[in-house]
């Protein structure tokens, strides 16, 4: 196996790179591992050179993800963001210095890359993944995405699947996935349609159980329960006229104070002002180590697909996906997850869901939101037949809303299919109602 | 609790703000740790992953760093570091990367010492200042003995770390005691409700709220805390159990079932939240209190027994504990208590005989300390608060023995010590990466056996020039090193496992040689952020750290920990 990369090694052209000696000595040597008829040399490195690449969220993992394919022989790099730069970003996104602080991430970041990398082009986007269209995703090679968000998540693997033409081999884009959360995190990589799908996925990432409102209302017991109190009763009972708004100060101090106040009606201890702030925004913890971690998964498996120097996670019928914890030492776990016939975007079978056929069509929307294998929060449900809940237009809604407190069973039959649309997505999500009553 | 302190009108300081996503990790305590320590990193070879370690520490504010390295600028260092600019070229590679660095954090102290290492460390007290070391490979073994040896005297924790082509490896040199009380154990894990061993105020309270139970009205009976209703049940079973509680799995489902039966179901909810909390709860909650093997690992340990008036605080709170646990046959109550269905009243004032309970406890246990003290007539008395923080997490304390790593010197054979049996038995488990390990020594071996000019920095790399012969040389080199292991192991593996072990170990060393000494920026990016993460563990003494060894296999996209 080394006889033929001798010859590039000594005389070849590459030599002539000085800048990226190291990248080609991997580019140019086959390894025990590589394919026997992977052609080293020149095609891995115009397979990199070439591809333009898309990376979505230039946050904390997207700052990582940016350096590293910069660094990694990619020339061609696209970059969407909609988001500015907050001061509590500067703990971890290392391309952003305070005097950025109020500035679009995508911009200051492809700026910074590509002056500190020469010779890569970086284009950025600030505004949302859902303004662009098919035309745009198609152009590129491969999507690598650092988000915090499961919904953008889900909305870019939908597009990526529905994209997929089965004449045309280009249509199919790799996405690979970094997700972190304080210590832990996962690195993953999808063939759409030919491998699991961040749908086929979507239970291992379950949203947290919302505190019950009577909880809220007459009996807390926890800080947070008083933090949630002020945050969805007090605020709507006394700032009606005033949107909320996370992050202004003066309505977080507000909120404290609330909490704060009830938290002493009924000796409960522990409210404090970063606690409120954690609440009521969601905030969960993130580090530069873990984003550093993930998104340098993420990237050397991108690498890996465009240079083919060794093999990559996510060829079917192999491991996909990786998952790391690093507060108990460091462990990491890697395996397949398996592509699920009845996923709503990927698969062609509806998907069983167990419900009491005694709940209201009310309370199974409200349900929708948290049940991990939907997570759905404004759906608009029909049956083959007839159409059970409009959100909009506001006279289909009206039409529709006395459905709202029949029960399960005065609408549908055991086993019935039903289809969803969710503004946050352009598909329509199929589900199979089946009674546990 | 005191109910009429005013709330504070001001927001959080601008540091709260800009390190607000951490903190809500490792707290003021731990950030306060990570602000006094300083880092010295020793670099060599294209030396990515130490400044990409760096970055992940200034970011989050170490206290200071410096950057020892020689190595001037060249074009290579361009395409793969990427806190060096075109400028920089023909300048002094330390000095432009600490700068780059400085720019992430205005609040870090940066330096940077150009001298060759050798010379660094010829003076006894060079390490003297530093928090935690980082040494790079590739090194020369005879000076990273010296190093090693020098941390080792003042205890300083150590890391060598290998980065090449698509694999890592790191291990820690810790002192021989790292005692960790603030582990985070997962909350899950922790509460601790002693059901089955209830103390006279929480069975008296218990009592008063399952008073009348079968009267109470729907709104009562559905909002008894859970740990009251499994108190009540458990002096039903015991009353017609000889005095037993259930004694297994048997006697607990039968227990379950008893509880479940006065769940009412003719209420408008059509059942009880709290009911269901009981019954759940039953498996988990109705274990006898027994401590965990690291936790008696710290009571028998020999710092642990003999105190002398140097002895640490935390060996001095330890035996206090144990005396403790010899005493009352349990560990002092932590006093948290999780969430569950009731009044809020009722919640707290269950949250209050549980509070109370753990102050009681830690109160012996204080004692116990200002005692041992006196006895050994300790200049520094001990802060209360260590004292209750060790009370609260008692059940989830561990001890790290800290080990020193391989150091590959020529002519020398590795030897594996009191680790060789395991270190074999891994040999055949596909999922381990100790070949890889095995590798990377081979490798550490191939270095110090063609060391150029003994300055460590300028040693020949594998796969440098002639790959082909370098690869035949550390292959060879690796399956020695594997045959001396089974040799110490003493043990005997068949000829289809041996030939699959060497076979394994070969692919691993021609990926090794491939990359020529070669770092890919993605592999040290997260290989610096896997070691990042271990020096915010050591330095702010939370979290587990690796102990010893970590090992990345960038092709596959695993991982192990492994002990030598
Ligand atoms: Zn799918």
């Amino acid at each position: 196996m080394a006889e033929d990369a001798e010859s590039i090694l000594t005389n070849g052209p590459y030599n002539s790179r000085p800048r990226w000696k190291y990248l080609d000595n991997i580019l140019n040597r086959p390894g025990p591992f590589t394919d026997p008829d992977w052609v080293c040399g020149e095609p891995a490195l115009e397979g990199l050179s070439r591809a333009k690449i898309l990376v979505i969220g230039a946050g904390g993992l997207g700052c990582e993800i940016l350096k590293n394919l910069a660094l990694s022989g990619f020339k061609d790099i696209h970059v969407i963001d909609m988001d500015t730069i907050d001061v509590s970003n500067l703990n971890r996104q290392f391309l952003f210095r305070h005097a950025d602080v109020g500035k679009f991430k995508a911009e200051v970041a492809a700026r910074f890359v590509e002056k500190r990398v020469k010779g890569v082009k970086i284009t950025p986007y600030c505004g949302k993944i859902q303004d662009k269209d098919d035309d745009y995703y198609m152009q590129f090679a491969m999507i690598v995405c650092g988000l915090d968000s499961i919904e953008a998540r889900r909305w870019i693997n939908a597009t990526l699947v529905g994209m997929v033409d089965e004449n045309d081999p280009d249509s199919m884009k790799p996405l690979i996935d970094g997700g972190t959360e304080g210590f832990k995190g996962q690195a993953r990589v999808i063939f759409p349609t030919m491998t699991s799908c961040i749908e086929c996925q979507l239970d291992m990432h379950a949203p947290r159980a919302a505190v019950p409102l009577c909880t809220l209302a007459t009996i807390p017991r926890q800080p947070q329960h008083c933090i949630e109190w002020a945050h969805i009763i007090a605020w709507e009972e006394e700032r009606k006229d005033i949107t909320l708004d996370n992050d202004d100060p003066e309505h977080i101090t507000w909120l404290y104070q609330k909490a704060l106040k009830r938290a002493q009606e009924f000796n409960i201890p522990g409210v404090t002002y970063s606690m409120t702030q954690g609440v009521v925004k969601n905030i969960i913890p993130a580090i530069a180590s873990t984003n550093a971690i993930v998104a340098a998964s993420c990237c050397n498996e991108a690498f890996k697909i465009a240079s083919n120097t060794n093999p990559f996670l996510g060829f079917p019928g192999t491991d996909n996906y990786m998952m790391y914890t690093g507060d108990v030492s460091v462990y990491t776990y890697t395996f397949q997850h398996v592509k699920k016939a009845d996923c709503p975007v990927c698969g062609n079978l509806a998907k069983d869901l167990q419900v009491n056929s005694n709940s209201t069509l009310q309370e199974f929307i409200e349900s929708l939101a948290e049940r991990p294998e939907a997570q759905l929060k404004k759906p608009t449900i029909r049956t083959e037949a007839k159409s059970l809940y409009y959100q909009s237009p506001p006279t289909l809604e009206k039409q529709t809303r006395p459905n709202l407190s029949k029960k399960l069973y005065e609408l549908v039959s055991d086993g019935e299919e039903i289809a969803i649309q969710d503004p946050a997505f352009q598909i329509a999500f199929k589900f199979k109602l089946v009674f546990e009553n | 609790m005191t109910g009429t302190t005013p709330p504070p009108l001001h927001g959080p300081t601008s540091k709260e703000k800009k390190y607000d996503r951490q903190l809500r990790l490792w707290a003021a305590s731990g950030q306060a740790a990570l602000e006094q320590s300083h880092i010295l990193l020793i670099n060599s070879g294209p030396g990515v992953v130490g400044v990409e370690t760096l970055k992940n520490l200034v970011l989050p504010g170490v206290g200071h760093f410096t950057i020892l390295d020689s190595a001037i600028v060249t074009e290579a260092d361009l395409g793969v570091n990427f806190f060096l600019e075109e400028e920089h070229l023909g300048g002094f590679r330390a000095e432009h990367s600490c700068t780059l660095l400085k720019e992430l954090n205005p609040d870090v102290q940066g330096s940077y010492i150009t001298e060759p290492t050798e010379s660094f460390l010829s003076k006894p007290i060079a390490l003297k200042p530093y928090t935690l070391i980082l040494v790079t490979a590739p090194i020369n073994p005879q000076l990273l003995s010296k190093l090693s040896a020098n941390a080792a005297t003042f205890q300083i924790p150590t890391f060598y770390i290998h980065c090449i082509g698509f694999y890592s490896q790191f291990s820690i040199h810790l002192p021989p005691a790292f005692p960790i009380v603030d582990t985070h154990p997962d909350p899950e894990s922790t509460s601790d409700l002693r059901l089955l061993t209830p103390w006279p105020e929480l069975s008296q309270f218990a009592t008063e709220k399952t008073k009348g139970l079968q009267e109470m009205s729907h709104h009562d009976h559905g909002h008894v805390p859970y740990i009251c209703l499994l108190l009540h049940y458990l002096e039903e079973w015991k009353s017609t159990h000889d005095g037993q509680v259930p004694q297994n799995y048997k006697d607990k489902t039968a227990f379950k079932a008893s509880v479940a039966q006065g769940e009412r179901r003719n209420n408008p909810e059509g059942g009880e939240e709290n009911y269901d909390e009981a019954v759940a709860a039953v498996l988990k909650s109705l274990n006898p209190t027994s401590i965990s093997s690291a936790v008696r690992d710290v009571f028998e340990a020999p710092e642990c027994k003999s105190l002398t008036p140097e002895t640490s605080g935390f060996w001095i709170i330890a035996h206090a504990m144990s005396i403790f646990y010899a005493t009352h046959a349990v560990l002092p109550l932590p006093g948290s208590l999780p969430d569950m269905k009731a009044q809020s009243a009722d919640y707290i004032q269950l949250q209050n005989v549980y509070k109370s309970k753990a102050r009681h406890d830690l109160a012996e246990v204080l004692s116990t300390v200002r005692t041992l003290e006196k006895k050994l007539s300790r200049a520094v008395v001990i802060d209360e608060k260590e004292v209750e923080a060790f009370c609260k997490n008692a059940a989830h304390i561990k001890m790290v023995r800290g080990r020193p790593f391989h150091i590959v010197l020529p002519g020398e054979t590795v030897r594996w010590g009191d680790r060789a049996k395991k270190a074999a038995q891994d040999l055949t488990d596909p999922e381990s990466l100790i070949l890889l390990y095995i590798a990377f020594l081979a490798i550490d071996t191939f270095i110090a056996t063609h060391d150029v000019d003994g300055l460590g920095c300028a040693a020949k790399v594998a796969g440098g020039d002639d790959w082909e012969s370098d690869t035949e040389e550390v292959e060879g080199i690796a399956l020695k090193i594997i045959d001396g292991l089974i040799n110490e192991a003493g043990t005997s593996i068949d000829e289809d496992e041996y030939s699959e072990i060497k076979s394994r170990a070969r692919e691993y060393a021609q990926e090794l040689v491939r990359a020529g000494g070669s770092e890919l920026h993605n592999i040290s990016a997260l290989t610096g952020g896997l070691v990042a993460q271990e020096v915010i563990k050591v330095v702010t003494k939370q979290y587990i750290p690796v102990d010893n060894t970590c090992v990345f296999d960038g092709v596959r996209s695993k991982s192990s920990v492994l002990r030598f």
